[in-house]
């Protein structure tokens, strides 16, 4: 019972850090109709901008310019890059995301080296806040949790009560007609890839200390991210967040439990071979639920889309 | 009077026939003869990787060129097709099954076909983000798998086999790289050969109609699903025949071969070579492996430039290198090909030295940070500088801006130059 | 520069390579290891220390043969099985009779089999493969062959090491087990499992578990089942990234025992453990450098850092396949004939600048060295790594660690 409650402390921290990232990602793709193969990327470099801030003025500075000078880079990304291939079509779109995703883990190690970075929570949080039967949550997590709660409430609130919300929302919708209606879609699309890679950078510059920095940091998130917002939905904020719990939960409860295959195979009435070498199925058998946690989210997207192509919450199709 | 009738006809015919079968057999004759000039086995192993991704990625662009269809797992057919190949090699091994190798990659090309008629069922129904979508989880998938089930994937040291205990081919036992090279040479033609003529059937023609407007081949008569469908399986027949020439030249598989950079990797070939264009994905493959194994050896910083020179390629010319050549034919035409040659000199030149003080740039900072305290001495191109000193810096950062500068002001005669070019003979501007 | 020998190498793959193959008088070792991509630190560590300990131990000391200098030839394998075998390819062709090989287990097992295949079908120009850091016991069992040679201690031996270390406390009631799922992994576990039940009866072992190499992001859930399964000690195999990321987590979720690993040292990973990690720690290896067992070893050390900053000797047995060569080249007389320096070899005793004697068993070519049991701490730190106060400082050391252990290697010998 304890562990169930400290797996859903674990798996609602690491949600919320993915949904910080994919709803930026959705937030671009519903408006731009591009799939951001360097949105991890720009994470990353939350997390690097963030350890060498840092360690000249502490981590609190950090937070607050690293994901500035993020969101300001991914604009100018927009600006001169995209923009400029927007006019071949969406896939030379998304191969130039994707080989900006490469360009930048190659000026990452350039920069920084390929070692890993000790960028370090900040030392009025390296505490334990509280321990439930001899598991300790560190005070930091706990400030994970209110952080991104904080930017979910900020991003909800400029979204439905600001007019610069109620523009976005309705491009989410119908991209056409609000162009048509006369508003400057270009700088809005520029905007919404700034702040959306921002909040990527922000959620580089808190997980840095926890999940570690180093050059190969977006690729073990990179994929995940775009999983999370297909199953959600594209272009649905409240997709992406179901979606972001939901995976936060799975990986966690897969990897906490051992449950192995065998039973479940011997539940569906399989013998089990006498002699494990020999058999071809060897490798099933032994199999525990944490070996193909990570894998998961992959095998729910692929029923999901193959089910319900729109995803959980998305209207528009995929 | 009928007959000389059809005789007329026919002569066009017949030089059309020349047409198509003449690059064909220049290119056979071409790689008969490419083992005089590099003879050495690395060169022979480089060539053979060579002809190998060219097939993965002519196979690769069935889909993205033709059907227009991305697919971010593709390595997974072509891994399969080879971690089968390699089984069934041990097993004739085991059990000397009457089988030599030059037909091996047959039994490839049918268990990439096997997996693509699996997976195509659901992932084919639509294209765009969708497909895309599942081929990445499909891909993750697989790659995951071979970690986990060892006994088919062998686990993280992949499974190996050895070529030469398979039947004799005409007492060929295949002990030698050249004898390899001629193997492959001669199913990189066939596939090639195979997926040109596919690419000029029916179905190969609706895969561009769907590609461009999935409705409107709908209302033609033509399931788009099907179409799909039917693209997707023969790119992964094509796909399994590269897996099984990779097993034979290197005689082992690993989850390496499944993995998402090996199928983002071949993304970047085909683009990089053009996608609109048949050949194109063979300029890209020769130009990738070059860059791969040859620019590794000068530098470490050749991911860098690939990646920067892949962006480049995106933002500048999205048709690829073949498109680029392709956008000459009109010009060609006009016979003013020439014209351009005098204005390309004035641009590549300027254009040649600030890349090359660019990436000398990126090389002495590289060096800078990087290198051994102590060391401060570094070559390139050749030349020894010292990284710590202000010259090499001033001169590279110098030359740089003065040769950007130079490409600026020559940049509009070009443009100027290639519009003259492309424009037919006695039409206005 | 290596860059100037990559340059040359370029030129060769690009042009004709037969007219170049034999213009060298110097003794070229390829080193096939990882130089760009994510593992690159691991490979440009080692060719630090190849290409110092070849400068120090072998050239300063007027070469091989009378005068012949050491050379060591870099080749980028970026960690890619087909890459690797290219490569060694190219060293093939160039003349190079050595392949220097570490980083991976699996790609190991690609080139020795690829070495093996190699010199079956070209018996007139053979080469060796020297394996200085790829430790599944297979390569040394039934994956032996007679052109391989290990010179670091296996899985095997080194957790007959710790295990013998951990026996000795008595305090251990419950261990867990956790590393990657892939060959290397396993062979930790099955190792840890047998050697901890033959030697402590009593000790529970409350978890034993894989979890996929590289691709988990938040290592959270596992050190809340760890500490959850009440364990007071844990073992890993864990490298890179996978080992930091467990070793924070673990530490953070308020786990307090000992954690023995084989790769908690240098590329970072020392100073991302930093205070966190001291005392709680351990890591078994060969050739520590703390406490110095001689001024000689220091001053290597001392030089070494001088001349790479940025570089630790994280694999200190470099020094020994460097001087082991050296001294088999001399026996057998000729830098060519293989086969007469792989007999050197075979069975060699040497004395380690790291202390102690290597000898290379010549029934499957596993060098039998002292495996020493360390403790990451800042205390007593005279060579401590990744430009950090922590290092490594040796706790226990078991002399001529596997001396005795079985081999199943049943070696085609030429």
């Amino acid at each position: 019972m304890e562990l169930v409650v400290i797996n859903i402390i674990d798996g609602l921290v690491t949600g919320l850090l993915l949904f910080m990232l994919s709803s930026g990602l959705t937030l671009i793709f519903s408006m731009m109709g591009v799939l951001n193969f360097a949105h991890a990327s720009f994470y990353m470099l939350g997390a690097y901008f963030a350890y060498q801030i840092s360690s000249i003025t502490g981590f609190w500075m950090g937070l607050l310019i690293a994901p500035v000078i993020v969101g300001v880079g991914g604009a100018l990304v927009e600006r001169y890059g995209l923009r400029r291939v927007h006019q071949f079509g969406h896939v030379p779109e998304l191969i130039f995301t994707f080989g900006l995703a490469l360009l930048i883990e190659e000026l990452v190690q350039f920069f920084w080296g390929k070692n890993q970075m000790a960028y370090e929570s900040p030392e009025t949080l390296q505490f334990a806040a509280f321990a439930i039967g001899g598991n300790s949550v560190p005070a930091y997590k706990v400030f994970m949790i209110f952080i991104s709660v904080g930017i979910f409430l900020g991003l909800l609130y400029v979204l439905t009560r600001t007019r610069v919300g109620m523009v976005i929302q309705a491009a989410l919708s119908y991209p056409r007609t609000v162009e048509a209606l006369g508003h400057n879609v270009p700088l809005v699309f520029m905007g919404v890839f700034g702040v959306g890679t921002a909040l990527a950078g922000v959620a580089g510059v808190i997980a840095g200390p926890v999940l570690g920095t180093f050059p190969g940091m977006a690729v073990v998130l990179g994929s995940i991210v775009f999983v999370t917002i297909v199953i959600g939905g594209l272009g649905s904020l409240w997709g992406a967040l179901v979606a972001s719990l939901l995976i936060g939960w799975l990986t966690t409860f897969a990897a906490s439990y051992n449950v192995e295959f065998e039973t479940i195979l011997k539940f569906f009435g399989m013998e089990k071979p006498e002699i494990m070498s020999e058999s071809a199925l060897r490798d099933i058998w032994t199999l525990t639920l944490p070996q193909i946690g990570p894998i998961l989210p992959y095998i729910l997207m692929i029923l999901i889309l193959v089910f319900r192509p729109n995803g959980l919450f998305g209207k528009r199709d995929a | 009077m009928n007959s000389s009738n059809s005789e007329k006809a026919s002569l066009p015919q017949r030089n059309e026939f020349w047409k198509l079968v003449f690059p064909w057999v220049l290119t056979a004759l071409f790689l008969l003869f490419l083992p005089v000039i590099f003879a050495s086995n690395s060169a022979l192993t480089i060539m053979n990787q060579m002809a190998i991704t060219i097939i993965f990625a002519l196979a690769y662009n069935m889909l993205l060129g033709q059907g227009g269809m991305l697919s971010f797992g593709h390595a997974v057919y072509m891994g399969v097709g080879g971690f089968m190949c390699v089984h069934v090699m041990n097993y004739v091994e085991i059990n000397s099954a009457p089988l030599s190798l030059p037909f091996l990659p047959i039994f490839g090309g049918l268990f990439g076909l096997g997996l693509a008629t699996l997976v195509g069922t659901f992932s084919t129904r639509s294209a765009g983000t969708v497909f895309a979508m599942i081929s990445l989880g499909v891909g993750e998938l697989i790659a995951a798998c071979s970690l986990i089930i060892v006994a088919f994937f062998g686990g993280e040291e992949g499974v190996s086999a050895d070529r030469t205990y398979m039947r004799p081919f005409f007492e060929i036992e295949f002990f030698t790289q050249i004898e390899v090279y001629y193997l492959t040479s001669v199913w990189l033609l066939i596939s090639a050969l195979l997926m040109y003529l596919f690419s000029r059937t029916p179905i190969g023609r609706m895969a561009n109609a769907v590609r461009d407007n999935p409705e409107r081949a709908e209302f033609l008569g033509y399931s788009a699903r099907w179409v799909r469908y039917y693209s997707f399986c023969a790119s992964g027949f094509f796909c399994g025949i590269a897996g099984a020439l990779f097993a034979i030249n290197f005689e082992i598989l690993t989850e390496e071969n499944l993995n998402l950079a090996t199928s983002g990797s071949i993304l970047l070939v085909t683009f990089l070579g053009g996608v609109g264009v048949f050949f194109g994905p063979i300029i890209g493959a020769v130009l990738f492996t070059l860059l791969q194994t040859v620019l590794g050896l000068y530098t470490e910083l050749w991911q860098l430039y690939l990646g920067a020179l892949f962006l480049a390629t995106v933002m500048f010319f999205p048709q690829g290198f073949a498109g680029v050549l392709v956008s000459h034919a009109p010009a060609a035409r006009n016979g003013r090909l020439g014209s351009l040659f005098i204005p390309y000199v004035k641009m590549a030149a300027p254009s040649a030295v600030c890349l090359w003080s660019v990436a000398g740039l990126a090389e002495l900072l590289f060096h800078a940070r990087h290198a051994a305290l102590g060391e401060e001495e570094m070559v390139y191109f050749g030349i020894n500088m010292l990284s710590t000193s202000v010259i090499p810096w001033t001169v590279f950062g110098g030359l740089a801006v003065i040769s950007f500068g130079i490409c600026r002001t020559v940049a509009p005669s070009v443009l100027e130059a290639w519009d003259k070019a492309i424009t037919p003979k006695g039409m206005a501007q | 520069m290596q860059r100037f020998t990559k340059i040359v190498a370029a030129g060769i793959v690009t042009t004709s390579m037969s007219v170049m193959a034999g213009f060298a008088d110097t003794v070229r070792i390829a080193f096939v290891d990882p130089l760009s991509g994510p593992f690159a630190t691991t490979g440009t560590n080692g060719l630090a220390e190849y290409e110092f300990a070849a400068e120090e131990l072998v050239n300063k000391k007027g070469g091989v043969l009378g005068g012949k200098q050491f050379e060591i030839v870099a080749f980028d394998n970026k960690m890619s099985g087909k890459e690797s075998l290219i490569q060694v390819q190219v060293a093939i062709d160039q003349g190079i009779k050595f392949i220097a090989q570490g980083n991976s287990s699996g790609i190991a097992h690609a080139i020795t089999d690829a070495v093996n295949k190699h010199n079956r079908r070209n018996p007139d120009n053979r080469v060796l493969f020297l394996n200085y850091s790829a430790v599944d016991p297979a390569l040394t069992n039934e994956k032996c062959n007679f052109w391989h040679f290990r010179f670091d201690a296996n899985a095997d031996i080194k957790m007959d090491a710790l295990t013998d270390v951990m026996a000795q406390n008595s305090d251990l009631k419950k261990v867990y087990l956790i590393g990657q799922d892939y060959s290397f992994g396993k062979a930790v576990a099955d190792a840890a499992v047998r050697d901890l039940t033959a030697k402590r009866p009593d000790v529970e072992i409350v978890g034993n578990e894989l979890h996929p190499i590289g691709k988990v992001k938040d290592f959270t859930p596992y050190a809340r089942k760890i500490i959850a399964s009440g364990a007071d000690a844990m073992i890993t195999g864990n490298w890179g990234a996978d080992m930091v990321g467990l070793g924070k987590a673990v530490i953070e979720a308020g786990f307090t025992g000992p954690i023995y690993t084989y790769y908690a040292a240098s590329n970072g990973i020392t100073r991302t453990f930093g205070e966190a990690g001291k005392g709680s720690i351990y890591l078994v290896a060969e050739g520590l450098q703390n406490p110095p067992v001689s001024e000689r070893m220091s001053t290597y050390v001392d030089a070494f850092n001088a001349k790479y900053p940025d570089h630790d000797i994280s694999q200190a047995r470099i020094t020994n396949v460097v001087e082991m060569l050296a001294k088999a080249i001399d026996e057998a007389g000729s830098d060519t004939d293989v086969v007469a320096i792989a007999n050197a070899l075979e069975g060699m005793t040497h004395d380690s600048i790291w202390g102690g004697k290597v000898f290379m068993r010549p029934q499957d070519h596993q060098a039998i060295q002292n495996v020493h049991v360390g403790v990451h701490t800042d205390e007593d730190m005279r060579h401590p790594l990744d430009n950090s106060t922590f290092g490594i400082l040796g706790t226990n050391t078991v002399e001529m660690a596997g001396a005795e252990s079985e081999t199943t290697c049943k070696m085609d010998r030429p």
